[in-house]
């Protein structure tokens, strides 16, 4: 169904000369993301999947290797066409939320429209058009401070959104919430997924991870298993029953969107296979 | 993006932060308060000193004794100047460029009228005296040519001294004074003229120089000063020439050593202004360094304030604002602060540029092109303040940003 994939990256290595060593945060990862998939990336802190993701996300360029987005090379790009691969073919979730406290919901919403260049109207009405989408359409005039957590989050995701991006990236997106709005926040995405949109989770969270139809494991600045691979990658040494599970967990998943997705956070919370 | 939405967006930075922005422009506040003060200041006194100067006439040449410049000192007692001199002067042969001849004696005198005594300065001069110094008549006549031939004993008196002596102008006129022990009938009464520094232009007796001289001067020759006017100010040159060679030669003096000096009413004015304009231009450049200090100020702030905002400055880049949105934005924000700063010290040196006058007396003469260059100033700082924080925000690196906390 799709053509290219929507991430294809060869052999990526990102390494930071701190002057006496240098780091490899990324040591060779090869990785393929195509069009409607959500994956998970999941690794502990320091296994690179930050730096992974700022990849993806061209917030960083890497080293080494080869990064087609949308099947066009970013490695080569500069500056302002980061900027503007950014601004339209990237929809970011942060942990932080990172909403500005001096806008209301819609016109935070209309920020990534506004460095588009698209005028007040039309932004206007794309923001509350992506509030609508996540079911805020009746806080637009609020800002940040006069929201909760996970509706401030349902705000950056409203935002991520509105340019109608290639890619959501959400990084650890559930970080700072508790576990109704975690639920909600999974349920979400999971919905965008089942509307078509490409969804990549960063995450060190294993229950949040196996909301994601594909689970890619990485450690020590490599791609350690990917469920869509159904084995590891390299050598198994490290690896624990992590793998086992995610081997479980994907035909879960799967199940699960095959049935349908709103139901796909409960299932995950609970940590059940469901049959129908 | 745009500029309209830039400067919506510097604005609304610095509305969100007021107790700040506040602080932050008060260095250029007060600088474009105190540049706005002391230009309005420095203009009224020399409008003040050139409105004074100009009444006295600037087709006018004065002629003093002593070899020193007229304005700085340099008058010697022993006066080297005559009436001859003067008559000389008005001789067409000798000097075709000049259009008319005052000479002056001064004497200080008692005038009293009936019960009023009054010590005043008597000046014997000639009747052109009237149309050289510009002055009018308030009541009555001046004297004439034969009354200076005839040494007649009349008088024209300061318009002061006439409400001293008779207590109003009208009832000068027609009346008699006495000075020693001689009578004189008062003919006329000088319209006010001000002061002009210590010296009262409307308390003074004027009559004959002959009269002067015979009867206060014990039938001296000697002036203290010849006023020497000419009939178009492109003549003062010329007659300035003619003057100086006239007087040399009958002096039988070589240039060297003169034994008066002249002076023109405009090289005083010049000099005046000249001598106000650099003490403006002095205060103005000690203004200026609050200028200064107050952009050292804005350009500290916007630093910090960069540093505040990484997180936001970060999440801008990660959803597509290019490096120049986002020096654009903290240069307009510093632009907008230092202009604001501006407008506020223009407020406020125009609030005191109405209040002072009052309180001192001094004129201060507010001008719309200086106001309008201290808000460029203002900008302008504003800009070279916030290249330096708007660059460094520009090159943050999106991910520096977002990962601080």
């Amino acid at each position: 169904m799709s053509v290219a994939p929507v991430v294809q990256m060869q052999d990526i290595w990102k390494t930071y000369d701190t002057g006496a060593v240098e780091v490899h945060a990324l040591r060779g990862v090869d990785l393929e993301i195509a069009a409607g998939e959500y994956v998970a990336i999941i690794g502990p802190s320091g296994s690179g999947k930050s730096t992974l993701m700022h990849i993806i996300g061209c917030l960083d360029v890497p080293t080494a290797g080869e990064y087609l987005l949308d099947g066009e090379d970013v490695a080569e790009l500069n500056e302002n066409q980061l900027a503007e691969i950014r601004n339209k073919r990237i929809g970011f979730v942060f942990q932080q939320f990172h909403l500005l406290p001096s806008l209301d919901a819609r016109r935070n919403v209309e920020l990534p429209l506004v460095y588009a260049g698209v005028g007040a109207v039309e932004r206007s009405a794309r923001a509350l058009k992506a509030l609508e989408q996540v079911g805020l359409s009746e806080r637009a005039e609020h800002r940040p401070g006069e929201l909760s957590g996970g509706q401030q989050q349902r705000v950056a995701v409203a935002r991520a959104l509105v340019t109608n991006p290639s890619i959501i990236l959400a990084d650890e997106p559930t970080g700072n919430l508790d576990s109704v709005s975690t639920n909600d926040m999974l349920g979400l995405l999971s919905e965008l997924h089942a509307q078509g949109r490409t969804i990549i989770l960063i995450t060190h969270d294993q229950e949040v991870a196996d909301t994601a139809q594909r689970i890619v494991y990485v450690r020590d600045g490599q791609i350690t298993a990917d469920s869509a691979q159904n084995k590891p990658q390299n050598e198994v040494v490290h690896l624990d029953n992590a793998v086992s599970r995610a081997a479980g967990d994907v035909k879960t998943a799967e199940v699960i969107k095959v049935a349908g997705v709103a139901k796909a956070g409960k299932a995950a919370k609970a940590g059940k296979a469901v049959v129908l | 993006m745009n500029w309209a939405l830039t400067v919506a967006t510097a604005f609304e930075a610095i509305r969100s932060r007021r107790m700040r922005s506040l602080l932050t422009v008060l260095g250029i506040f007060i600088g474009i308060a105190s540049v706005t003060l002391t230009i309005g200041l420095g203009e009224g006194a020399k409008l003040e000193i050139t409105n004074r100067i100009s009444a006295l006439g600037s087709n006018l040449l004065v002629v003093m004794p002593g070899s020193g410049n007229a304005i700085f000192g340099g008058n010697t007692l022993r006066s080297t100047l005559t009436i001859e001199d003067a008559q000389m002067l008005t001789d067409s042969e000798v000097a075709p460029d000049i259009a008319a001849v005052a000479p002056i004696m001064m004497t200080s005198s008692a005038v009293s009228a009936g019960d009023y005594s009054w010590t005043t300065t008597a000046y014997g001069t000639s009747p052109q005296w009237l149309s050289v110094r510009a002055r009018s008549l308030a009541a009555g006549r001046f004297f004439t040519q034969m009354e200076v031939d005839d040494a007649a004993p009349v008088v024209v008196l300061g318009t002061n001294t006439a409400n001293e002596l008779f207590g109003s102008i009208e009832d000068a006129v027609g009346r008699a004074v006495l000075m020693g022990s001689a009578q004189y009938n008062v003919v006329g009464v000088l319209l006010t003229q001000g002061s002009m520094g210590l010296m009262s232009e409307d308390d003074l007796v004027v009559m004959p120089w002959t009269t002067q001289s015979q009867r206060l001067m014990n039938g001296t020759n000697k002036v203290a000063v010849i006023y020497v006017a000419v009939a178009t100010e492109g003549q003062l040159s010329q007659a300035y020439q003619e003057t100086y060679a006239a007087l040399l030669a009958s002096h039988g003096l070589t240039e060297e050593h003169p034994d008066f000096g002249i002076t023109s009413l405009q090289s005083i004015m010049d000099v005046v202004s000249s001598v106000t304009t650099l003490l403006t231009l002095l205060l103005t450049g000690l203004a200026g360094i609050s200028l200064l200090v107050g952009g050292v100020g804005v350009m500290n702030i916007m630093l910090v304030s960069v540093t505040e905002r990484v997180k936001e400055i970060g999440l801008r880049k990660a959803l597509g604002a290019r490096p120049s949105s986002i020096r654009n934005q903290f240069l307009v924000e510093a632009v907008f602060l230092a202009l604001f700063g501006g407008l506020l010290g223009l407020a406020l040196g125009y609030l005191a540029s109405a209040i002072i006058p009052g309180l001192i007396g001094l004129p201060v003469v507010v001008s719309v092109p200086a106001s309008l260059i201290a808000l460029g100033v203002s900008a302008l700082v504003g800009v070279v303040a916030g290249v330096y924080p708007a660059t460094r925000a520009a090159k943050l690196a999106p991910i520096d940003a977002l990962r601080s906390e």
